[in-house]
């Protein structure tokens, strides 16, 4: 290769920032009605995001580094490298985001504030690239504000008093855990140095680790305790079921592409570039994550068992379902870790369908309660469909890529010679189908004209739009992704499928 | 021009165009003040390159040394605080150009002047008498400035005066003592000559105090919050911005140059940190639970005050000095880019309301985005947000509180910081459209052109500031503070 190609390769990692920079850019200054030159550049900076990760796909695999450095204080650099695993979450991000990009554009058809929205929309998934490129912890941090302060808006959108509640209450929430981070990043930076990410952990981290382990474990509890709040571990979930106010798209962005992935990806990152598992479990540190992690998994189950309010039952589940990850990662075992970090994707391709089949009936019938589902499969079949294959999944049934999930962490646990695991795994399950599967059944059995004695026998149905049951830029992405969720379950030993990625990246945790 | 009359320029030429501007005409005060300020910012740019080059650029006037003479001396802080004297001053005079309803007549041009010139005069002075009389002429020019403000704002402007001259009254005692000890007024002689810790004790007492009522930091601050938003826009940006600015840095230097001396000298520096800490705690609750803008902004800028003497106690502590004074410095910076963002947003949002008031701005979000998003850019740099300036001079303070081991100041920091965020976000709920009605909005009277732009160029500078600190760094460690330059 020549120096030219070398100059060339090393920028894509910041051309993968400005796929959705400058179309942000771009959006804001546009005026309301230019919506085909919006949705143009939306796409445009979708699919090159996309094009471009499969083009790097094989060659990272293949053991290829890309790497751009710039000094921004002297002495503090902001890094961006394409390690496995920042390509890993690339990858997904910028999939899923091709895939809400469509369906935001057919979701605001004709609402106000599009060029807004869309602005803060492109702004969201390159702080999250940004957060998945970053070389050092510090580079991390700066995105990961970022990624905060652009999402506020967009929760806000509606501009409704509940709106700005959960617009308010997630600043709260995720500010705090924004402080509690600069400050776990300013003061290992102050005892080691810059803190570049590296496989396995970083050597000077465990030599502080050795000399102080009482300053190392606070760092570590502080570093987990500001990303904690994206990832919603319980006790900092609290902003995530009250943003649900947000439009379907938003909501999709928050729990599958974005917020809560950025959290679970911080996670894996501290504990296993920063500090090393092995250094990690010798503090303690990785059983009482490990406890943490169990505990918001039950809790969310048992939470999202009490809603009505599909969306409200959607955010508990992801709650639970989030925590699976910092589980995985809280376990030694290589097994364990690929399970975490594959799960990154399914939950991801999951509850994005979820929240776009919720999205759907809500825009089409104007259900917004799972009491009010029934019958809406003969209503609504493909998009009842998708909603099933992705709750199936999330119960963990196999083929479906929630199972490879389930038993890549059960297998883990055993691995790791933590057989309780399973029992939570198992726990999970039950409550999983406990508030999927009446679902389903309600969507699928209960005929609507059942429902005697009042005038619910019938939907408000709106006049329609095509000759689908929805337009079909709200339905083709709830189909692509639930195709996916298949797909990444029967295909799991594919070259290139998530799962095996997973152990690539996964391997690299375990020099 | 050599590197030494560049120390004079920044405070010869707008004064010369301030005296010019009370006989010209309106339209021709503007454009000379605006090419003053642009003037000026220039020297500044080649007065940070001097010192880039070659540390600090010294000039006795008149070639007389001291004591006779006057020593004028720029380092890093002169130059990056006489670039935010000149940005402020030509952002304030932009927006009072396109609009007099900003300016609030005519007097504010010469006196816009008056003022620009005294407080760069205070970023180059060495002696403490100098420093005294540029304080005085400040102190008349922004009196009259809050004036302007018309029937409403005299007892806020006569209040200003009070409080002012009795902080000067202090600074004067503490002058006098430093010529009475040291029989000279130049800083670094009358620090090589004070053998009296109690003296030179008394001296940083008298001058914290003084300074404290200048600068309104807590529990002296009760004027401000009257005073700034009484004023015209224009003039509250610069108020906060840049008058505020002159105490500050008067405080700093006799830190700097008497604080080695005197084993007084900690205590008193842990006593203006708590009162800084009390300030970003009272301020920023207060702040809270107003329900005009300006008032919010005007309580920010009591909070802010707070961390900008928080380096006095991280200056003694730290095991180096420079991460703190620099932090310091650049905190105080971008507040001065933010606030003066902020205000002149504020203003141009209630014109457009016919109110200043919270519930009164509804829709205005959809009707005029970039000022709200200069309020939001400005908010997330007070606040200390990447990728801002804010957050570097915020991460700088971090890092010496951390050396120092000051549990205390950091969680100040850190606390102090969802605080703002929260004023800030309270604003910004504030502009976004009511309860599901999109096509209600009330028609707004736009402001012109520039008045949109202005703030939110400010703003954008916080952020690009932000993204390229080093350049400031580097002309601030090239110079640095504490070295009795």
């Amino acid at each position: 290769m020549n120096d030219d190609t070398v100059t060339v390769m090393s920028a894509l990692p910041v051309v993968l920032l400005l796929t959705s920079l400058v179309p942000a850019m771009l959006i804001f200054a546009l005026r309301e009605k230019r919506t085909v030159l919006r949705t143009t550049l939306n796409l445009a900076g979708a699919i090159a995001k996309v094009v471009l990760v499969i083009v790097l796909i094989p060659r990272v695999v293949a053991g290829e580094e890309l790497r751009a450095e710039f000094t921004w204080i002297p002495g503090l650099d902001i890094v961006f490298v394409t390690d496995t695993f920042s390509l890993f979450f690339v990858a997904l991000s910028a999939g899923l985001w091709l895939a809400t990009t469509i369906y935001a554009v057919g979701y605001l058809e004709g609402s106000p504030n599009r060029s807004r929205f869309f602005g803060f929309f492109s702004l969201c998934v390159t702080a999250t690239v940004g957060i998945a490129l970053a070389g050092n912890l510090l580079t991390f941090l700066i995105f990961f504000e970022l990624l905060t302060l652009v999402t506020y808006p967009l929760v806000a959108h509606r501009g409704t008093r509940a709106a700005l509640r959960g617009a308010r209450i997630y600043l709260a929430y995720t500010l705090g855990g924004g402080v509690a981070l600069l400050l776990g990043v300013a003061w290992l930076t102050l005892e080691v140095g810059p803190v570049e990410f590296r496989a396995g952990g970083i050597p000077e981290v465990a030599e502080f680790a050795a000399r102080d382990p009482l300053t190392a474990t606070v760092i570590g509890a502080v570093l987990l305790l500001g990303v904690g709040v994206k990832a919603a571990l319980f006790p900092l979930h609290g902003w995530l079921p009250i943003a649900m106010v947000a439009p379907a798209p938003v909501s999709a962005l928050l729990h599958a592409v974005a917020v809560v992935k950025a959290g679970a990806f911080g996670i894996i990152r501290i504990v296993e570039d920063v500090f090393g598992l092995a250094l990690f479990a010798e503090l303690g540190m990785l059983q009482a994550l490990a406890v943490v992690a169990s505990v918001t998994i039950v809790y969310g189950s048992v939470r999202a068992l009490a809603q009505d309010d599909l969306k409200k039952r959607l955010a508990y589940s992801t709650v639970s379902q989030v925590s699976y990850i910092a589980l995985g990662a809280a376990l030694l075992s290589p097994i364990a870790t690929a399970g975490a970090i594959v799960h990154m994707v399914n939950q991801g391709f999951m509850k994005i369908t979820l929240f776009f089949c919720a999205g759907l009936f809500a825009e089409e019938l104007k259900l917004s309660k799972v009491s009010q589902l029934a019958g809406v499969g003969r209503r609504m079949p493909i998009t009842s469909a998708a909603f099933t294959i992705a709750a199936l999944g999330m119960i963990g049934l196999p083929p479906f890529a929630g199972f490879i999930s389930k038993w890549a962490l059960g297998l883990g646990g055993l691995d790791a010679g933590q057989p309780w695991v399973i029992a939570v795994l198992l726990t999970s399950t039950v409550l999983n189908a406990a508030y999927f599967l009446p679902i389903i059944a309600t969507i699928w059995t209960s005929p609507r004209s059942e429902s005697e004695g009042s005038d619910e026998g019938t939907f408000p149905v709106p006049a329609r739009r095509s000759g689908w049951e929805a337009p079909a830029s709200l339905l083709l992405p709830a189909v692509a992704t639930a195709l996916f969720v298949i797909l990444f379950g029967v295909a799991a030993g594919w070259g290139y499928s998530p799962w095996v990625l997973a152990q690539i990246v996964g391997e690299g945790a375990w020099p | 021009m050599s590197a030494a009359a560049l120390v004079l320029a920044p405070v010869f030429l707008p004064l010369a165009v301030g005296a010019l501007s009370a006989v010209l005409p309106r339209r021709a005060a503007a454009t000379l003040t605006v090419i003053a300020a642009a003037a000026t910012l220039m020297f500044a740019v080649l007065l940070g390159i001097a010192v880039l080059d070659a540390g600090p650029v010294r000039l006795e006037v008149a070639g007389w040394a001291p004591p006779v003479g006057i020593l004028l001396a720029a380092d890093g802080l002169s130059v990056v605080m006489i670039g935010l004297s000149a940005t402020a001053v030509l952002a304030a005079a932009l927006v009072a150009a396109a609009d007099d309803h900003f300016a609030g007549g005519h007097a504010f041009w010469p006196l816009v002047g008056a003022a620009a010139a005294a407080v760069n005069g205070v970023f180059v002075t060495r002696d403490v008498f100098t420093a005294f009389v540029l304080l005085e002429l400040l102190t008349i020019a922004s009196v009259a400035l809050v004036a302007l403000g018309g029937a409403r704002s005299a007892a806020a402007a006569l209040r200003y005066l009070f409080v002012a001259v009795t902080g000067s009254l202090f600074f004067l005692l503490a002058v006098a003592l430093t010529y009475g000890h040291t029989g000279t007024v130049d800083l670094a002689q009358a620090a090589e000559r004070a053998d009296d810790t109690v003296i030179v004790g008394a001296i940083i007492a008298l001058t914290v105090v003084g300074m404290a009522a200048k600068t309104a930091l807590f529990p002296l601050h009760s004027w401000l919050p009257a005073a700034h938003p009484a004023a015209p826009t224009a003039v509250s940006a610069l108020l906060s911005a840049l008058v505020i600015k002159a105490s500050i840095v008067i405080l700093w230097r006799i830190v700097e140059y008497f604080g080695p001396l005197t084993d007084l000298a900690a205590p008193l520096a842990t006593a203006v940190g708590v009162a800084g800490a009390a300030a970003v705690l009272w301020g920023g609750v207060l702040a809270l639970r107003r329900d005009r803008l300006k008032s919010i902004i005007a309580y920010s800028t009591v909070a802010q005050v707070g961390y900008m003497v928080l380096l006095v106690p991280l200056v003694f502590t730290a095991s180096d000095p420079q991460v703190a004074w620099i932090g310091g410095i650049l905190i105080t910076l971008a507040h001065g880019v933010a606030k003066a963002a902020m205000f002149l947003a504020a203003g141009a949002l209630a014109a457009a309301a016919g109110t200043g008031r919270l519930d009164g701005l509804e829709g205005t979000i959809s009707r005029m985005p970039w000022t709200v998003a200069a309020i939001g850019l400005a908010g997330v740099s007070l606040a200390g947000l990447p990728p801002t300036l804010g957050f570097v001079g915020k991460w700088m303070l971090v890092q010496a509180s951390l050396d120092a081991g000051a549990w205390w100041w950091l969680a100040l920091l850190l606390g102090g910081g969802l605080l703002t965020f929260a004023y800030t976000a309270r604003m910004l709920r504030a502009t976004f459209n009511p309860p599901g009605d999109f096509s209600g909005a009330r028609e707004l009277t736009r402001p012109a052109r520039t008045v949109a732009i202005v703030p939110l160029a400010l703003a954008a500078l916080s952020v690009v500031l932000g993204l390229i600190p080093w350049l400031l760094i580097d002309v601030l460690s090239a110079a640095p503070m504490g070295g009795g330059a």
